[in-house]
Protein backbone atom coordinates (compact mmCIF):
# COMPACT_ATOMS: atom_id res chain seq x y z
CA UNK A 1 0.00 0.00 0.00
CA UNK A 2 2.79 2.17 0.41
CA UNK A 3 4.66 1.24 -2.50
CA UNK A 4 0.97 2.20 -4.17
CA UNK A 5 0.88 6.02 -2.37
CA UNK A 6 4.44 5.97 -3.80
CA UNK A 7 3.71 5.28 -6.89
CA UNK A 8 0.66 7.72 -7.24
CA UNK A 9 3.18 10.69 -5.98
CA UNK A 10 5.79 9.47 -8.61
CA UNK A 11 3.55 9.51 -11.21
CA UNK A 12 1.95 12.83 -10.33
CA UNK A 13 5.82 13.95 -10.41
CA UNK A 14 6.42 12.67 -13.65
CA UNK A 15 9.64 11.34 -14.06
CA UNK A 16 9.54 7.91 -16.22
CA UNK A 17 11.77 4.99 -15.94
CA UNK A 18 15.26 4.64 -17.65
CA UNK A 19 14.54 3.17 -21.22
CA UNK A 20 17.85 2.87 -22.59
CA UNK A 21 18.97 -0.47 -21.40
CA UNK A 22 16.20 -3.59 -21.51
CA UNK A 23 15.79 -5.89 -18.05
CA UNK A 24 15.89 -9.26 -18.21
CA UNK A 25 12.94 -9.85 -15.24
CA UNK A 26 13.47 -12.99 -13.22
CA UNK A 27 11.18 -14.99 -11.84
CA UNK A 28 11.45 -17.23 -8.55
CA UNK A 29 9.25 -18.98 -5.94
CA UNK A 30 10.66 -17.43 -2.76
CA UNK A 31 9.19 -20.54 -0.35
CA UNK A 32 12.14 -22.92 -0.80
CA UNK A 33 15.32 -22.69 1.55
CA UNK A 34 18.15 -22.68 1.04
CA UNK A 35 17.14 -22.49 -2.91
CA UNK A 36 15.24 -19.32 -2.72
CA UNK A 37 13.11 -17.76 -0.13
CA UNK A 38 11.98 -14.22 1.58
CA UNK A 39 13.96 -13.16 4.68
CA UNK A 40 13.10 -11.27 7.26
CA UNK A 41 14.25 -8.25 5.47
CA UNK A 42 11.64 -9.20 2.87
CA UNK A 43 14.53 -9.85 0.08
CA UNK A 44 14.50 -12.24 -1.95
CA UNK A 45 17.39 -14.52 -0.86
CA UNK A 46 19.26 -18.25 -1.75
CA UNK A 47 21.43 -20.06 -3.96
CA UNK A 48 18.91 -19.35 -6.93
CA UNK A 49 18.97 -15.48 -6.09
CA UNK A 50 22.87 -15.66 -6.18
CA UNK A 51 23.30 -17.72 -9.35
CA UNK A 52 20.75 -15.61 -11.45
CA UNK A 53 22.55 -12.67 -10.51
CA UNK A 54 25.96 -14.13 -10.80
CA UNK A 55 24.71 -14.77 -14.45
CA UNK A 56 23.00 -11.71 -15.25
CA UNK A 57 26.39 -9.43 -13.91
CA UNK A 58 28.72 -11.82 -15.94
CA UNK A 59 26.33 -11.37 -19.14
CA UNK A 60 26.24 -7.61 -18.31
CA UNK A 61 22.16 -7.36 -17.95
CA UNK A 62 20.38 -5.29 -16.07
CA UNK A 63 18.04 -8.20 -14.25
CA UNK A 64 15.30 -7.89 -11.97
CA UNK A 65 13.67 -10.26 -9.24
CA UNK A 66 10.02 -11.15 -9.66
CA UNK A 67 8.23 -13.89 -7.19
CA UNK A 68 5.21 -15.43 -8.08
CA UNK A 69 3.18 -18.57 -6.57
CA UNK A 70 4.79 -22.21 -7.94
CA UNK A 71 1.50 -22.99 -9.65
CA UNK A 72 1.28 -20.26 -11.70
CA UNK A 73 5.09 -20.01 -12.87
CA UNK A 74 4.99 -22.04 -15.79
CA UNK A 75 2.01 -19.92 -17.32
CA UNK A 76 3.33 -16.29 -16.30
CA UNK A 77 6.51 -17.22 -18.22
CA UNK A 78 4.98 -18.59 -21.71
CA UNK A 79 2.62 -15.67 -21.42
CA UNK A 80 5.75 -13.23 -21.13
CA UNK A 81 5.47 -11.49 -17.50
CA UNK A 82 8.52 -12.34 -16.86
CA UNK A 83 11.81 -13.58 -18.97
CA UNK A 84 13.32 -16.59 -17.06
CA UNK A 85 12.52 -19.06 -13.64
CA UNK A 86 15.00 -19.06 -11.79
CA UNK A 87 13.21 -21.19 -8.55
CA UNK A 88 15.40 -24.52 -8.47
CA UNK A 89 13.63 -25.88 -11.15
CA UNK A 90 14.42 -28.96 -13.07
CA UNK A 91 14.61 -29.66 -16.40
CA UNK A 92 12.12 -32.79 -16.99
CA UNK A 93 11.13 -33.84 -20.02
CA UNK A 94 7.08 -33.32 -19.45
CA UNK A 95 8.50 -29.18 -18.81
CA UNK A 96 10.57 -29.44 -21.69
CA UNK A 97 7.37 -29.79 -23.65
CA UNK A 98 6.37 -26.40 -22.62
CA UNK A 99 9.82 -24.29 -22.13
CA UNK A 100 13.18 -24.91 -22.49
CA UNK A 101 15.54 -25.20 -20.34
CA UNK A 102 19.70 -23.44 -19.96
CA UNK A 103 22.03 -25.83 -18.96
CA UNK A 104 22.41 -27.55 -15.37
CA UNK A 105 23.49 -24.90 -12.55
CA UNK A 106 23.05 -27.71 -10.40
CA UNK A 107 23.88 -31.50 -10.62
CA UNK A 108 20.34 -33.82 -9.97
CA UNK A 109 20.05 -33.99 -6.54
CA UNK A 110 18.21 -37.38 -5.29
CA UNK A 111 14.58 -37.00 -4.30
CA UNK A 112 13.97 -37.93 -0.63
CA UNK A 113 10.90 -39.71 1.27
CA UNK A 114 10.91 -37.79 5.16
CA UNK A 115 9.04 -38.98 7.86
CA UNK A 116 9.10 -38.76 11.66
CA UNK A 117 11.49 -40.71 13.34
CA UNK A 118 10.47 -44.25 13.74
CA UNK A 119 8.08 -44.67 10.75
CA UNK A 120 8.10 -47.68 9.32
CA UNK A 121 9.58 -47.56 5.90
CA UNK A 122 6.08 -49.44 4.68
CA UNK A 123 4.49 -46.05 4.24
CA UNK A 124 6.44 -44.93 0.60
CA UNK A 125 3.89 -47.55 -0.63
CA UNK A 126 1.15 -48.14 1.60
CA UNK A 127 0.80 -44.89 3.44
CA UNK A 128 -0.15 -41.57 2.36
CA UNK A 129 2.91 -39.19 0.79
CA UNK A 130 3.04 -35.45 0.51
CA UNK A 131 4.01 -33.68 -2.44
CA UNK A 132 4.54 -30.26 -3.56
CA UNK A 133 2.16 -29.98 -7.13
CA UNK A 134 3.10 -29.17 -10.21
CA UNK A 135 6.57 -31.37 -9.02
CA UNK A 136 7.86 -34.08 -10.47
CA UNK A 137 7.98 -35.78 -7.09
CA UNK A 138 4.65 -35.40 -7.19
CA UNK A 139 3.80 -37.42 -10.57
CA UNK A 140 6.77 -40.01 -9.08
CA UNK A 141 3.97 -40.35 -6.30
CA UNK A 142 1.16 -40.86 -8.33
CA UNK A 143 3.22 -43.79 -9.98
CA UNK A 144 3.63 -45.86 -6.96
CA UNK A 145 0.82 -47.78 -4.83
CA UNK A 146 1.07 -44.58 -1.94
CA UNK A 147 -1.87 -42.08 -1.81
CA UNK A 148 -0.62 -38.78 -2.96
CA UNK A 149 -1.35 -35.71 -1.14
CA UNK A 150 -0.16 -32.15 -2.93
CA UNK A 151 0.02 -29.12 -1.49
CA UNK A 152 0.73 -25.58 -3.05
CA UNK A 153 3.88 -25.00 -1.00
CA UNK A 154 6.50 -27.04 0.33
CA UNK A 155 6.11 -25.81 3.75
CA UNK A 156 2.64 -27.00 3.40
CA UNK A 157 4.34 -30.36 2.88
CA UNK A 158 6.95 -30.32 5.44
CA UNK A 159 3.47 -29.38 8.06
CA UNK A 160 1.34 -32.14 6.73
CA UNK A 161 3.85 -34.69 7.77
CA UNK A 162 4.16 -32.99 11.35
CA UNK A 163 0.70 -33.06 12.08
CA UNK A 164 0.44 -36.51 10.40
CA UNK A 165 -2.29 -35.94 7.48
CA UNK A 166 0.77 -37.24 5.25
CA UNK A 167 2.90 -40.37 6.85
CA UNK A 168 5.67 -39.05 4.54
CA UNK A 169 6.81 -36.41 1.86
CA UNK A 170 8.90 -36.64 -1.10
CA UNK A 171 11.44 -33.60 -2.18
CA UNK A 172 14.61 -32.87 -3.07
CA UNK A 173 16.65 -34.15 -0.44
CA UNK A 174 18.72 -31.36 -0.11
CA UNK A 175 15.65 -29.24 0.57
CA UNK A 176 14.69 -31.63 3.40
CA UNK A 177 17.66 -32.07 4.99
CA UNK A 178 17.55 -28.72 6.67
CA UNK A 179 14.42 -30.01 8.46
CA UNK A 180 16.01 -33.45 9.13
CA UNK A 181 19.06 -31.26 11.01
CA UNK A 182 16.74 -28.50 12.96
CA UNK A 183 14.57 -30.76 13.69
CA UNK A 184 17.09 -32.61 16.77
CA UNK A 185 15.43 -36.27 15.69
CA UNK A 186 12.11 -35.39 15.19
CA UNK A 187 12.13 -35.78 11.37
CA UNK A 188 14.43 -38.47 9.70
CA UNK A 189 14.88 -39.56 6.11
CA UNK A 190 13.40 -43.09 4.90
CA UNK A 191 15.05 -43.88 1.67
CA UNK A 192 16.37 -41.36 -1.61
CA UNK A 193 15.27 -42.09 -5.36
CA UNK A 194 17.19 -40.76 -8.15
CA UNK A 195 15.72 -37.88 -9.28
CA UNK A 196 14.60 -37.49 -13.34
CA UNK A 197 16.37 -34.97 -15.56
CA UNK A 198 19.55 -32.99 -15.94
CA UNK A 199 19.66 -31.38 -12.86
CA UNK A 200 18.11 -27.44 -11.74
CA UNK A 201 18.17 -25.27 -14.70
CA UNK A 202 16.89 -21.92 -15.43
CA UNK A 203 13.59 -22.15 -17.36
CA UNK A 204 12.96 -19.87 -20.17
CA UNK A 205 10.74 -19.35 -23.23
CA UNK A 206 10.91 -21.74 -26.01
CA UNK A 207 11.66 -19.03 -28.55
CA UNK A 208 13.92 -17.30 -26.79
CA UNK A 209 17.29 -18.96 -28.15
CA UNK A 210 19.26 -15.38 -27.51
CA UNK A 211 19.07 -15.31 -23.85
CA UNK A 212 19.29 -19.01 -23.71
CA UNK A 213 22.76 -18.57 -25.71
CA UNK A 214 23.71 -15.66 -23.11
CA UNK A 215 22.89 -18.13 -19.84
CA UNK A 216 24.61 -21.12 -21.41
CA UNK A 217 27.39 -19.04 -22.04
CA UNK A 218 27.97 -17.13 -18.87
CA UNK A 219 27.11 -20.65 -16.54
CA UNK A 220 30.47 -22.10 -18.83
CA UNK A 221 32.35 -19.10 -17.45
CA UNK A 222 31.14 -19.75 -14.21
CA UNK A 223 31.70 -23.22 -14.02
CA UNK A 224 35.40 -22.85 -15.85
CA UNK A 225 36.43 -20.62 -13.03
CA UNK A 226 35.01 -22.45 -10.13
CA UNK A 227 32.36 -19.94 -9.09
CA UNK A 228 29.57 -21.75 -8.91
CA UNK A 229 30.90 -24.52 -6.97
CA UNK A 230 31.52 -21.87 -4.49
CA UNK A 231 27.96 -20.80 -4.56
CA UNK A 232 27.02 -24.23 -4.35
CA UNK A 233 29.37 -25.00 -1.60
CA UNK A 234 27.92 -21.92 0.48
CA UNK A 235 24.48 -23.31 0.57
CA UNK A 236 24.58 -26.62 1.11
CA UNK A 237 27.52 -27.86 2.24
CA UNK A 238 30.54 -29.46 1.51
CA UNK A 239 29.22 -32.98 0.45
CA UNK A 240 27.36 -31.31 -2.38
CA UNK A 241 27.57 -32.58 -5.62
CA UNK A 242 30.14 -30.21 -7.54
CA UNK A 243 31.18 -29.54 -11.10
CA UNK A 244 34.19 -30.44 -12.63
CA UNK B 1 10.02 -9.98 20.29
CA UNK B 2 9.80 -6.54 19.07
CA UNK B 3 12.57 -7.05 16.75
CA UNK B 4 10.63 -10.09 15.66
CA UNK B 5 7.28 -8.02 15.21
CA UNK B 6 9.22 -5.47 12.79
CA UNK B 7 10.88 -6.88 10.76
CA UNK B 8 10.53 -5.99 7.47
CA UNK B 9 8.38 -9.12 6.25
CA UNK B 10 6.03 -8.33 8.76
CA UNK B 11 5.40 -5.13 8.16
CA UNK B 12 4.65 -6.42 4.52
CA UNK B 13 2.01 -8.19 6.68
CA UNK B 14 0.60 -5.15 7.45
CA UNK B 15 0.62 -3.27 4.55
CA UNK B 16 -1.38 -5.93 3.27
CA UNK B 17 -3.88 -5.65 5.48
CA UNK B 18 -3.84 -2.23 3.92
CA UNK B 19 -3.67 -3.62 0.22
CA UNK B 20 -7.04 -5.88 1.22
CA UNK B 21 -9.12 -2.98 2.52
CA UNK B 22 -7.92 -0.87 -0.18
CA UNK B 23 -9.08 -3.35 -3.00
CA UNK B 24 -12.50 -3.81 -1.00
CA UNK B 25 -13.25 -0.07 -1.27
CA UNK B 26 -12.37 -0.10 -4.82
CA UNK B 27 -14.14 -3.44 -5.76
CA UNK B 28 -17.18 -3.18 -4.12
CA UNK B 29 -18.27 0.27 -5.62
CA UNK B 30 -17.13 -1.05 -9.29
CA UNK B 31 -18.74 -4.40 -8.68
CA UNK B 32 -21.77 -2.52 -8.24
CA UNK B 33 -21.33 -0.12 -10.82
CA UNK B 34 -21.08 -3.22 -13.22
CA UNK B 35 -24.01 -4.48 -11.87
CA UNK B 36 -26.22 -1.97 -11.81
CA UNK B 37 -25.67 -2.00 -15.55
CA UNK B 38 -26.11 -5.40 -15.90
CA UNK B 39 -29.28 -5.39 -14.34
CA UNK B 40 -30.86 -2.28 -16.30
CA UNK B 41 -29.35 -4.37 -19.93
CA UNK B 42 -31.29 -7.59 -18.51
CA UNK B 43 -34.49 -5.50 -17.81
CA UNK B 44 -33.74 -3.78 -21.05
CA UNK B 45 -36.23 -4.33 -24.15
CA UNK B 46 -33.58 -3.86 -26.65
CA UNK B 47 -32.88 -7.44 -28.06
CA UNK B 48 -29.17 -6.71 -28.37
CA UNK B 49 -28.71 -5.42 -25.09
CA UNK B 50 -30.67 -8.09 -22.76
CA UNK B 51 -29.36 -11.26 -24.22
CA UNK B 52 -26.14 -9.92 -23.48
CA UNK B 53 -26.83 -9.06 -20.26
CA UNK B 54 -28.48 -12.43 -19.49
CA UNK B 55 -25.25 -13.67 -21.41
CA UNK B 56 -22.90 -12.31 -18.88
CA UNK B 57 -24.69 -12.69 -15.36
CA UNK B 58 -25.10 -16.51 -16.53
CA UNK B 59 -22.12 -17.52 -17.68
CA UNK B 60 -19.96 -15.52 -14.67
CA UNK B 61 -22.44 -17.29 -12.56
CA UNK B 62 -22.36 -20.68 -13.63
CA UNK B 63 -18.23 -21.18 -13.88
CA UNK B 64 -16.27 -21.14 -10.62
CA UNK B 65 -14.83 -18.23 -9.40
CA UNK B 66 -11.05 -19.62 -9.31
CA UNK B 67 -11.75 -20.19 -13.24
CA UNK B 68 -12.35 -16.80 -13.78
CA UNK B 69 -9.86 -15.03 -11.26
CA UNK B 70 -7.23 -16.95 -13.90
CA UNK B 71 -8.87 -16.25 -17.38
CA UNK B 72 -10.01 -12.64 -16.80
CA UNK B 73 -6.59 -11.35 -15.69
CA UNK B 74 -5.09 -13.04 -18.98
CA UNK B 75 -7.00 -12.30 -21.14
CA UNK B 76 -6.70 -8.50 -20.43
CA UNK B 77 -3.48 -8.52 -19.84
CA UNK B 78 -2.24 -10.42 -23.49
CA UNK B 79 -5.93 -8.07 -24.95
CA UNK B 80 -4.29 -5.05 -23.72
CA UNK B 81 -0.20 -6.28 -25.31
CA UNK B 82 -1.79 -7.45 -28.69
CA UNK B 83 -3.60 -4.33 -28.79
CA UNK B 84 -0.31 -2.24 -28.31
CA UNK B 85 1.69 -4.35 -30.57
CA UNK B 86 -0.48 -4.01 -33.11
CA UNK B 87 -0.47 0.09 -32.89
CA UNK B 88 3.32 0.48 -31.73
CA UNK B 89 5.28 -1.92 -33.98
CA UNK B 90 3.50 -2.36 -37.08
CA UNK B 91 7.00 -3.57 -38.91
CA UNK B 92 7.12 -6.91 -36.56
CA UNK B 93 7.37 -9.71 -38.54
CA UNK B 94 6.81 -12.51 -36.13
CA UNK B 95 3.69 -14.48 -35.24
CA UNK B 96 2.54 -13.00 -31.94
CA UNK B 97 1.83 -16.95 -30.66
CA UNK B 98 4.89 -19.02 -31.33
CA UNK B 99 3.57 -22.54 -29.60
CA UNK B 100 3.03 -22.31 -26.53
CA UNK B 101 4.50 -18.72 -26.30
CA UNK B 102 3.12 -15.11 -26.57
CA UNK B 103 5.64 -12.60 -27.66
CA UNK B 104 4.88 -9.37 -28.29
CA UNK B 105 7.54 -6.41 -29.46
CA UNK B 106 9.51 -4.98 -25.96
CA UNK B 107 7.55 -1.71 -26.32
CA UNK B 108 4.15 -3.26 -26.22
CA UNK B 109 4.93 -4.83 -23.19
CA UNK B 110 2.31 -3.42 -20.12
CA UNK B 111 3.94 -2.51 -18.35
CA UNK B 112 7.38 -2.19 -19.99
CA UNK B 113 10.32 -4.65 -18.46
CA UNK B 114 12.27 -1.00 -17.57
CA UNK B 115 9.42 -0.13 -15.62
CA UNK B 116 10.25 -0.46 -11.64
CA UNK B 117 8.78 -2.83 -9.53
CA UNK B 118 5.87 -0.84 -8.07
CA UNK B 119 4.55 -0.43 -12.01
CA UNK B 120 4.12 -3.78 -12.19
CA UNK B 121 2.86 -4.32 -8.79
CA UNK B 122 -0.32 -1.52 -9.43
CA UNK B 123 -0.50 -3.24 -12.70
CA UNK B 124 -1.72 -6.47 -10.75
CA UNK B 125 -3.59 -4.97 -8.54
CA UNK B 126 -5.42 -3.22 -11.07
CA UNK B 127 -5.59 -6.19 -12.82
CA UNK B 128 -7.08 -8.37 -9.91
CA UNK B 129 -9.20 -5.41 -9.67
CA UNK B 130 -11.34 -5.82 -12.64
CA UNK B 131 -11.48 -9.56 -12.45
CA UNK B 132 -12.97 -9.08 -8.75
CA UNK B 133 -15.58 -6.53 -10.45
CA UNK B 134 -16.39 -8.77 -13.27
CA UNK B 135 -17.15 -11.56 -11.22
CA UNK B 136 -19.11 -9.62 -8.61
CA UNK B 137 -20.73 -7.47 -10.68
CA UNK B 138 -22.23 -10.48 -12.32
CA UNK B 139 -24.26 -11.45 -8.75
CA UNK B 140 -24.99 -7.58 -8.31
CA UNK B 141 -26.69 -7.54 -11.60
CA UNK B 142 -28.90 -10.38 -10.43
CA UNK B 143 -29.56 -9.25 -7.51
CA UNK B 144 -30.57 -5.71 -8.22
CA UNK B 145 -32.53 -7.19 -11.21
CA UNK B 146 -34.54 -9.35 -8.61
CA UNK B 147 -34.86 -5.88 -6.58
CA UNK B 148 -36.20 -3.77 -9.15
CA UNK B 149 -38.38 -6.64 -10.06
CA UNK B 150 -39.82 -6.75 -6.29
CA UNK B 151 -41.22 -3.21 -6.28
CA UNK B 152 -44.49 -3.30 -6.04
CA UNK B 153 -46.67 -2.77 -9.71
CA UNK B 154 -49.09 -0.90 -7.58
CA UNK B 155 -46.65 1.76 -7.39
CA UNK B 156 -45.50 2.01 -10.75
CA UNK B 157 -48.67 2.03 -11.18
CA UNK B 158 -49.77 4.94 -9.16
CA UNK B 159 -46.47 6.87 -10.96
CA UNK B 160 -47.70 6.28 -14.48
CA UNK B 161 -50.94 7.63 -13.29
CA UNK B 162 -49.43 11.09 -12.21
CA UNK B 163 -47.93 11.07 -15.78
CA UNK B 164 -44.95 10.52 -15.24
CA UNK B 165 -42.67 8.78 -18.00
CA UNK B 166 -40.73 5.77 -17.80
CA UNK B 167 -37.70 7.19 -17.06
CA UNK B 168 -39.41 9.03 -14.57
CA UNK B 169 -40.95 6.61 -12.79
CA UNK B 170 -37.83 4.23 -12.79
CA UNK B 171 -35.59 7.38 -11.35
CA UNK B 172 -37.74 8.70 -8.48
CA UNK B 173 -40.33 5.74 -7.60
CA UNK B 174 -38.43 2.26 -8.62
CA UNK B 175 -34.73 3.04 -7.61
CA UNK B 176 -35.10 4.63 -4.31
CA UNK B 177 -37.29 1.73 -3.17
CA UNK B 178 -35.76 -1.04 -5.01
CA UNK B 179 -32.56 -0.79 -2.53
CA UNK B 180 -34.93 -2.49 0.45
CA UNK B 181 -35.13 -5.16 -1.36
CA UNK B 182 -31.47 -5.69 -3.01
CA UNK B 183 -30.28 -4.88 0.34
CA UNK B 184 -29.74 -8.58 2.06
CA UNK B 185 -28.51 -10.41 -1.62
CA UNK B 186 -25.96 -7.18 -1.12
CA UNK B 187 -24.63 -7.48 2.17
CA UNK B 188 -23.93 -11.42 1.05
CA UNK B 189 -22.23 -10.57 -1.50
CA UNK B 190 -19.82 -8.19 0.39
CA UNK B 191 -19.60 -10.36 2.93
CA UNK B 192 -18.36 -13.15 0.40
CA UNK B 193 -16.04 -10.50 -1.29
CA UNK B 194 -14.21 -9.82 2.25
CA UNK B 195 -13.22 -13.13 2.20
CA UNK B 196 -12.51 -13.87 -1.36
CA UNK B 197 -9.23 -11.87 -0.94
CA UNK B 198 -6.73 -15.14 -0.90
CA UNK B 199 -7.24 -15.52 -4.14
CA UNK B 200 -5.38 -12.44 -4.55
CA UNK B 201 -2.58 -14.53 -4.32
CA UNK B 202 -3.19 -16.67 -7.50
CA UNK B 203 -2.42 -13.19 -9.66
CA UNK B 204 1.19 -12.43 -7.47
CA UNK B 205 -0.86 -9.76 -4.74
CA UNK B 206 0.64 -10.76 -1.35
CA UNK B 207 -2.16 -10.55 1.07
CA UNK B 208 -2.79 -11.15 4.57
CA UNK B 209 -3.54 -14.68 4.37
CA UNK B 210 -0.74 -15.11 2.24
CA UNK B 211 1.54 -13.18 4.63
CA UNK B 212 0.33 -15.22 7.82
CA UNK B 213 1.49 -18.71 6.15
CA UNK B 214 4.37 -17.64 4.81
CA UNK B 215 5.60 -15.96 8.24
CA UNK B 216 4.24 -18.70 10.61
CA UNK B 217 5.55 -21.34 8.66
CA UNK B 218 8.27 -23.07 10.14
CA UNK B 219 11.34 -21.28 9.63
CA UNK B 220 14.79 -23.78 9.36
CA UNK B 221 18.37 -22.31 9.96
CA UNK B 222 19.01 -20.67 7.33
CA UNK B 223 16.62 -17.54 8.39
CA UNK B 224 17.41 -15.34 10.70
CA UNK B 225 14.75 -16.03 12.96
CA UNK B 226 13.93 -19.67 13.25
CA UNK B 227 10.98 -20.75 14.52
CA UNK B 228 8.86 -23.77 14.83
CA UNK B 229 5.50 -23.75 12.61
CA UNK B 230 3.31 -20.93 14.42
CA UNK B 231 1.16 -20.74 11.68
CA UNK B 232 -1.81 -21.35 14.27
CA UNK B 233 -1.09 -17.90 16.14
CA UNK B 234 -0.79 -16.13 12.52
CA UNK B 235 -4.35 -17.29 11.25
CA UNK B 236 -5.67 -16.18 14.99
CA UNK B 237 -4.71 -13.14 14.28
CA UNK B 238 -5.89 -13.22 10.53
CA UNK B 239 -9.24 -14.80 12.42
CA UNK B 240 -9.79 -11.79 14.43
CA UNK B 241 -8.93 -9.48 11.92
CA UNK B 242 -11.99 -10.69 9.47
CA UNK B 243 -14.07 -11.20 12.27
CA UNK B 244 -13.75 -7.85 12.88
CA UNK B 245 -13.88 -6.56 9.88
CA UNK B 246 -17.40 -8.70 8.97
CA UNK B 247 -18.71 -7.54 12.77
CA UNK B 248 -18.53 -4.28 11.79
CA UNK B 249 -19.79 -4.69 8.48
CA UNK B 250 -22.70 -6.06 9.73
CA UNK B 251 -23.11 -2.63 11.85
CA UNK B 252 -23.58 -0.52 8.71
CA UNK B 253 -25.95 -2.96 7.04
CA UNK B 254 -27.94 -3.21 9.99
CA UNK B 255 -28.00 0.62 10.14
CA UNK B 256 -28.67 1.16 6.19
CA UNK B 257 -31.25 -1.77 6.40
CA UNK B 258 -33.43 0.94 9.10
CA UNK B 259 -32.90 3.18 7.06
CA UNK B 260 -34.05 2.37 3.89
CA UNK B 261 -36.96 0.45 5.38
CA UNK B 262 -38.37 4.09 6.63
CA UNK B 263 -41.96 4.48 4.98
CA UNK B 264 -41.74 1.39 2.95
CA UNK B 265 -44.72 -1.10 1.99
CA UNK B 266 -42.61 -3.80 3.62
CA UNK B 267 -42.72 -5.95 6.96
CA UNK B 268 -39.32 -3.95 8.07
CA UNK B 269 -41.18 -0.35 6.99
CA UNK B 270 -44.34 -1.08 8.47
CA UNK B 271 -42.94 -2.26 11.99
CA UNK B 272 -40.66 0.74 12.05
CA UNK B 273 -44.48 3.13 11.40
CA UNK B 274 -45.68 1.17 14.61
CA UNK B 275 -42.72 1.96 16.85
CA UNK B 276 -43.08 5.69 15.93
CA UNK B 277 -46.45 5.84 15.94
Amino acid sequence: MKKLLLSAAILALGTSGALAQSVIRLATEGAYPPYNFVNESNQLEGFDIDVGNAVCERAGLTCEWVQNDWDSIIPNLVSGNYDAIVAGMSATEARAEVISFSQAYKLPDPSAYMALAGTDASVMTEGVIAAQSNTFQADMVAETSATLVEFASPDETIAAVRNGTADAVLADREFLMTYVTDSNGEFELLATVPSPGDGVSIGLRQSDTELRATFDAALDAMKADGSLNALLVQWFGEETLLFD
Amino acid sequence: MACYLTTASHLALYRSVLVVLVLLALAAPLALGIGFLGALAMRSRNALLRPLGTLYVSMVRGVPDIIFFLFVPFAIDQGVEYARHRILCPDWDQPVRQGNDFIVCAAAKMPLATDPAWVHDLWGFLLALAAFALVFGAFAANTLQGAMAAVPRGQLETAEAYGMTPGQAFRRILLPQMWVYALPGLSNLWMILTKATPLLFLLGIQDVVYWARELGGQKTGVYAYPHPDWRVWYFMGVLAFYLLLTWSSQKVFDRLMVRMSHGQATAGGEALRRAGA
